[in-house]
């Protein structure tokens, strides 16, 4: 009766929650840093600034049989934000850009994930920014996964995206070609 | 023409009476390039003006330049002068403390309580001590990355200290708030020579001004 009972739950737990049973939760690999989250954004409209944020951290759920259940969630030290320039960096940490007094962190938090006739997939979710949520699709593609050489299990990916200023309350003016920024998020994670 | 003459006499009685020891009453009153016991020479008189004024400017112009936005004229050429007179001025200090550790002071006006004279020397120190440590972190502040500071094209200045962390940061917090409390410090000593000046009546102010001790004043 009593094994009855256990296996008619395994059962159940097994039709009701498939994904769950298979998912692989994997560590976005920060502490190897094979990991980046980078943006650019355009100067005056004549050219490409590059930048990144040093400190984040996440994970990841993947599974291969039932991608559409993946869901990714990330942190960001928004006081991380590093463009190569002291001076530029202090201002981007101010009242002006991030205010990172105040917002000391991003954050990302999926709630779908679809996979597109191309072979690329959409993320989407909500991005946390400057005090405000708002929703975005970041396009990712697998980049790989297989075994590594330390005994590990890795899986990557990389995603793009784009956001207005505007949309997270930010609106320092830079110039009519510098309202967006571009996203680029290279993951590597661990399974765990 | 009588009132002239009066003038004349009343001074010629003064200064027989006066007290000042080291000029004798015939040789007018001149201003030393050097310090004296009576009063300050014409370089350090130079030195602290020259001072006080940068120091009111660049926190005027580092205040309004903090508050332009990206497409001002300014936006670019208002930090880089406001680096470049910085560098300047921490030079004219070094000069300014050789010069004061190699004269004389003058003598502290006479009835003043030990106390108050032992606050306004604090004050003092304090000023220079701020201006040092103020200026130093305006300096973290645009070295933080190892980039080096251009002064008007003549020199730069090389990054030295990099490696703090969120250097650039902690050093602007730093430079703010002493550059506030160097305002206020400031505003305070000038306060407590228009005091002397107006209501003490006294030299301390007229020895900034380099004006000599004249016949009428109070010994």
């Amino acid at each position: 009766m009593k094994m009855k009972l256990l296996s008619a739950i395994t059962l159940a737990a097994a039709i009701v929650l498939p994904s769950q049973a298979n998912a692989e939760r994997y560590t976005i690999d920060t502490k190897g840093a094979h990991a980046s989250i980078q943006f650019r954004i355009q100067h005056l409209g004549y050219s490409w600034l590059n930048g990144r944020f040093n400190k984040f951290s996440g994970s990841f759920e993947y599974d291969d049989k039932q991608p559409s259940n993946a869901s990714v969630h990330v942190e960001i030290d928004t006081a991380s934000i590093d463009s190569n320039h002291a001076e530029r960096d202090k201002h981007l940490r101010g009242e002006d850009f991030l205010n990172v007094s105040q917002y000391p962190k991003a954050r990302f938090e999926s709630n779908a994930f679809k996979e597109n006739s191309d072979g690329s997939a959409t993320l989407s979710g909500n991005l946390t920014l400057h005090g405000v949520t708002h929703p975005v699709n970041i396009r990712v593609s697998q980049i790989g996964h297989g075994s590594d050489p330390w005994g590990g299990y890795r899986r990557g990916f990389e995603g793009t995206t784009q956001i207005s200023l505007q949309d997270y309350g930010i609106n320092y003016n830079l110039g009519p070609k510098s309202k967006e920024v571009e996203l680029t998020l290279s993951i590597e994670g661990i399974r765990q | 023409m009588d009132k002239q003459k009066q003038a004349i006499c009343m001074n010629t009685q003064h200064n027989l009476s006066s007290r000042i020891p080291t000029r004798s009453p015939d040789t007018p009153p001149t201003l030393g390039i050097r310090n004296s016991t009576e009063g300050y020479g014409l370089i350090a008189i130079a030195l602290h003006w020259i001072v006080a004024l940068i120091v009111v400017g660049l926190f005027g112009l580092g205040v309004w330049m903090t508050g332009l936005t990206y497409y001002d004229d300014w936006y670019r050429r208002a930090p880089d002068l406001h680096k470049g007179i910085g560098t300047l001025l921490f030079l004219i200090m070094i000069l300014r403390v050789v010069w004061r550790a190699t004269n004389v002071a003058p003598d502290d006006e006479s009835g003043i309580s030990p106390l108050q004279l032992q606050a306004a020397h604090l004050v003092h120190l304090l000023l220079y001590l701020l201006l040092f440590v103020l200026m130093s972190s305006g300096y973290l502040i645009s070295t933080a990355d190892g980039r080096s500071i251009d002064v008007f094209g003549l020199f730069s200045l090389p990054a030295i200290v990099t490696d703090i962390p969120n250097q650039e940061d902690i050093a602007g917090a730093v430079h703010w708030y002493l550059a506030l409390s160097l305002i206020g410090l400031a505003v305070l000593h000038a306060l407590a020579a228009l005091k002397h000046h107006f209501i003490n009546r006294d030299r301390t102010l007229k020895k900034m001004l380099g004006i000599p001790p004249q016949p009428t004043d109070q010994p």
